[in-house]
C-alpha cells in the first residue's frame, strides 16, 4: 500500500518515527509469517498483565503463609497458617476488643455497617432518580449530567471539599446556627462521622449507578406502558407490576456492584476522617491493609497479605455471583 | 432534547400535558434538591478558595470572598480598619483606634484630630469583595505544587498515551486475527476485572520494588498501562470494521502492523477517545497506588501531594481549597465538554 506522504510537520515527524518503529515489527513478520504476529501484538499487554497483575496474586498467596519482616519471599520464614490463625482468633468475634487482632475486626464491623447503609442508601437515591429521570421531564439531560459530575472527581477532592463543608467553621454549621442549632464539629463524633461517611460515598457514586439503572429503564419496552395507559393502571400499579419486575436483573447487579465497590472503601473517607478517625470509629478494612503494610514502621506484609486474601476470597464470591446473574439476564 | 419550546412551556412540560400532578412536583423538588446538593459543597469550596487567609476561618462566614477595609490615618503608624458608625443618628465611615470592652475609639479619617467612644453594638466592619489570587499563586511558588502538577501532567499524558498503544494492539490482535489460544487469552484479560487493586497492593508493591521502580513516576505509571476495560472497549468496536478493509490492504503488500497503524487504528477513534477520556480521568484523579508506590515529596502527583499537604498545614484552609480546585478544574472542563462521551462510554460497558 502506498503511504500518502503527509504534509505538515507534526505528520512527518509521526511518519518519522513510525517508520523506525515498524520496521523490526516489519522483520519480524517476514521472519515468523503473519499467523504469528497477533503473539506479538499481545505481547506488551500480557507481559504487563503477568508482572503487575498475575504475580502479584502467586506472591499475595506466598506472602500470606510467611511471617518476618522482610519484603522479598525468599527472606521470609514460612509459618503456615499463622497469619490467619492470628487474624481469626477471637473470644467473640462481635467484640473486637476481645479478639488478638482487635483492629482487624473494628475494621470488619465498620465495614460491614457501612457496606450495609451505604448499598441501601444509594440503591434507593439511585433508584429514584433513575424513575424520576426516565419519565418525560424537562431538561432531563442537564439532571443526568450534574448528578454525574461527583462521579468524575477524585476522592481526595472529594474528601476535601466534604471536610470543608463539615468543618467548626463551614457552611452546615452557618446553616444550623441560622436556625438556633449550635455549631457541631461532626467529624470528631463517632456517630456523625459515620453518617457522612455514608454521606459522602452516596454523594460521591450514586450518579454512577443512576446511569446503569436509567439504561435498564429505557430497554424495558414502551408497548408495556401503552397496554397499562389502556387498561387505565394506576402509576403506582404500573411501577409495582412492570417497571420493578422488568427492571430486577438490573438492580441485582447494580447491588452486587455496589457491595464489591463498597467492601474496598477508602480512598475518600480516609481524607474525609483524616485516617479512620475519630479513633478507629471509620477505620476500614483496606485502610487495614494499608496500615499493617505501609502505615507502619512494622511492614507486617504477611499480616496485611493475610487480610488481603480473606478480603479477595468474599470479593470473589460476589463477582462469581455477579457473573451468574449477568448470564442469566442475557437468556 | 427540547429545542424550540418556549420557556414556559419547556419548565411545564409533562407527560399529560396542561396538568400538573403531585408526581411532577415531588419529581422536580427531588431532582432540584439533588442538583443543589452536588453543586453546594463544591461551589461553597470554590468561594471559599477565593478567601483571604483572616476572612476564611470567619464564623459566621461570609457568602462571598470579602475582606475587611483599612486605610492609613495621618498620626498613626498601622493602618486602621474602617467601620460604618452610628453617630447621632447619622450612619459615617470611622477608623477604629482601638477597643475596650463594649466601646470602640473611633476616628474620623478626616479629621484625625478628635476621636470618639463609640458603642461597639452599632457598629459593623466596612467590607470590599475580594479575589485572593495568593491562594493559588502561593502553594505553586512557595510550596511544592508546581512539581506536584508537573508529576500529574506528565503521569497523566504519558500513560494514557501508553493505554491507548497497548490495549489497541491487543485489542486488534483480539479481533482481526484468528489464532490458537485466542479465546483462552481474552477470558484471562476480561478476568483480570475481577482483582481489584486493593487486594493485591501489597505484592504488586514488592513487584515494582523488584523491578526497580519503586518512588518514581514511571511505578505508577507502567502498572496501569494494561487495562481489561480498554482492551474489551476497543476490541468491541474494532470487530465493526468491516475485514475486506484489511484484505485489500493485504492485496496491496501492506504489513500487519502498518494496517494497524493506518487503517485500524483512524477507524477506531471514537473508541480511542472514550478510553483517552477514561484514562485521564482515571490517571489524574488515582490516589491509594501512587500513594503507596511515592515517597519522596518530589515525585508527589496533586492527590498525593494534596493529601500530604492537608495532614500538615491543617489549619491553612484558604491554600489547601485553591490547591483542590486546580485539581478539580481540568476535570471539570472534560466534564463540561465531554459529558456525552463519558456517560455512553460508561452505560455502554458498565464500567468506569
Amino acid at each position: 500500500m502506498s503511504t500518502p506522504k503527509s504534509t505538515d510537520l507534526g505528520g512527518r515527524a509521526l511518519d518519522f518515527v513510525m517508520g523506525i518503529v515498524e520496521a523490526p515489527i516489519n522483520g519480524f513478520e517476514r521472519l515468523m509469517g503473519r499467523k504469528r504476529m497477533p503473539y506479538l501484538f499481545l505481547a506488551p499487554n500480557l507481559v504487563l498483565f503477568g508482572i503487575f497483575t498475575f504475580l502479584p496474586i502467586a506472591i499475595a498467596v506466598g506472602y500470606a503463609f510467611t511471617g518476618g519482616t522482610g519484603l522479598f519471599v525468599s527472606d521470609r520464614p514460612f509459618v503456615g497458617f499463622d497469619n490467619f490463625r492470628q487474624l481469626l482468633q477471637c473470644e467473640d468475634y462481635l467484640r473486637p476488643g476481645s479478639c488478638r487482632e482487635s483492629l482487624f475486626w473494628t475494621a470488619i464491623w465498620n465495614t460491614l455497617w457501612f457496606v450495609g447503609f451505604n448499598v441501601v442508601a444509594t440503591l434507593l437515591v439511585a433508584l429514584v432518580t433513575a424513575l424520576i429521570l426516565n419519565r418525560a421531564i424537562a431538561a432531563r439531560g442537564f439532571f443526568r449530567a450534574m448528578f454525574f459530575y461527583p462521579v468524575l472527581l477524585s476522592p481526595v477532592v472529594i474528601g476535601l471539599i466534604w471536610k470543608w463543608f463539615l468543618d467548626r467553621n463551614g457552611l452546615l454549621n452557618a446553616f444550623l446556627q441560622m436556625l438556633g442549632v449550635p455549631p457541631e464539629i461532626f467529624l470528631l463524633d463517632v456517630g456523625w462521622s459515620r453518617f457522612f461517611v455514608v454521606v459522602v460515598s452516596v454523594w460521591f457514586h450514586m450518579g454512577f449507578y443512576t446511569l446503569i439503572l436509567l439504561a435498564g429503564l429505557q430497554a424495558i419496552p414502551k408497548d408495556l406502558y401503552e397496554a397499562a395507559a389502556i387498561d387505565a393502571a394506576s402509576p403506582r400499579r404500573t411501577l409495582f407490576r412492570i417497571t420493578l419486575p422488568l427492571l430486577g436483573p438490573n438492580l441485582l447487579v447494580v447491588l452486587i456492584l455496589l457491595m464489591i465497590r463498597s467492601v474496598q472503601i477508602f480512598d475518600e473517607a480516609w481524607v474525609l476522617t483524616n485516617g479512620g478517625g475519630p479513633g478507629t470509629a471509620n477505620s476500614f478494612i483496606v485502610q487495614y491493609i494499608y496500615q499493617m503494610a505501609f502505615g507502619s514502621d512494622l511492614r507486617l506484609f504477611g499480616l496485611a497479605s493475610a487480610a488481603s486474601v480473606l478480603m479477595g476470597l468474599v470479593l470473589l464470591a460476589l463477582t462469581l455471583i455477579q457473573l451468574r446473574l449477568g448470564r442469566k439476564m442475557e437468556s | 432534547m427540547s429545542q424550540g419550546l418556549s420557556p414556559i412551556a419547556f419548565l411545564t412540560r409533562t407527560r399529560r400535558p396542561g396538568r400538573i400532578g403531585l408526581t411532577d412536583i415531588l419529581s422536580w423538588a427531588w431532582l432540584i434538591l439533588g442538583t443543589l446538593a452536588v453543586l453546594v459543597p463544591v461551589v461553597w469550596a470554590g468561594l471559599s478558595s477565593l478567601k483571604p487567609a483572616a476572612e476564611i476561618t470567619r464564623f459566621p462566614p461570609t457568602l462571598l470572598p470579602r475582606v475587611a477595609v483599612q486605610q492609613t490615618v495621618p498620626g498613626f503608624d498601622a493602618p486602621l480598619s474602617l467601620w460604618t458608625v452610628n453617630v447621632d443618628g447619622q450612619s459615617r465611615e470611622m477608623a477604629m483606634i482601638r477597643r475596650i470592652g463594649l466601646k470602640a475609639q473611633m476616628v474620623d479619617p478626616n479629621n484625625p484630630g478628635t476621636p470618639v467612644s463609640v458603642d461597639v453594638k452599632s457598629m459593623s466592619p466596612v467590607q470590599r469583595l475580594t479575589v485572593a489570587t495568593e491562594n493559588y499563586t502561593d502553594p505553586l511558588t512557595r510550596f511544592d505544587f508546581l512539581t506536584f502538577l508537573k508529576n500529574s501532567v506528565f503521569v497523566t499524558f504519558v500513560a494514557t498515551l501508553l493505554t491507548l498503544i497497548v490495549n489497541a494492539l491487543a485489542a486488534f490482535a483480539l479481533s482481526k486475527y484468528r489464532f490458537r489460544g485466542e479465546k483462552a487469552i481474552f477470558v484471562l484479560i476480561i478476568s483480570t476485572l475481577m482483582i481489584p487493586l486493593t487486594v493485591v497492593m501489597v505484592p504488586a508493591y514488592l513487584v515494582v520494588v523488584g523491578v526497580g521502580l519503586v518512588d518514581s513516576l514511571w511505578g505508577i505509571i507502567i502498572p496501569t498501562i494494561a487495562s481489561p476495560t480498554g482492551v474489551f472497549l476497543l476490541r468491541q468496536y474494532m470487530l465493526t470494521i468491516p475485514d475486506e478493509l484489511i484484505e485489500a490492504a493485504r492485496v496491496d503488500a501492506a504489513s500487519e502492523f502498518r494496517i494497524f497503524w493506518r487503517i485500524i487504528l483512524p477507524l477506531t477513534a471514537p473508541a480511542l477517545a472514550v478510553l483517552a477520556i477514561f484514562s485521564v480521568l482515571w490517571r489524574w484523579n488515582d490516589f491509594l497506588w501512587p500513594l503507596i508506590v511515592l515517597s519522596s515529596r518530589e515525585n508527589f502527583t496533586l492527590q498525593v501531594g494534596l493529601n500530604a499537604f492537608q495532614g500538615e498545614f491543617s489549619v491553612q484552609w484558604n491554600y489547601i481549597l485553591a490547591m483542590t480546585f486546580l485539581s478539580l478544574a481540568p476535570v471539570t472542563l472534560v466534564f463540561l465538554f465531554l459529558q456525552k462521551y463519558i456517560t455512553t462510554g460508561i452505560a455502554g460497558t458498565g464500567m468506569k
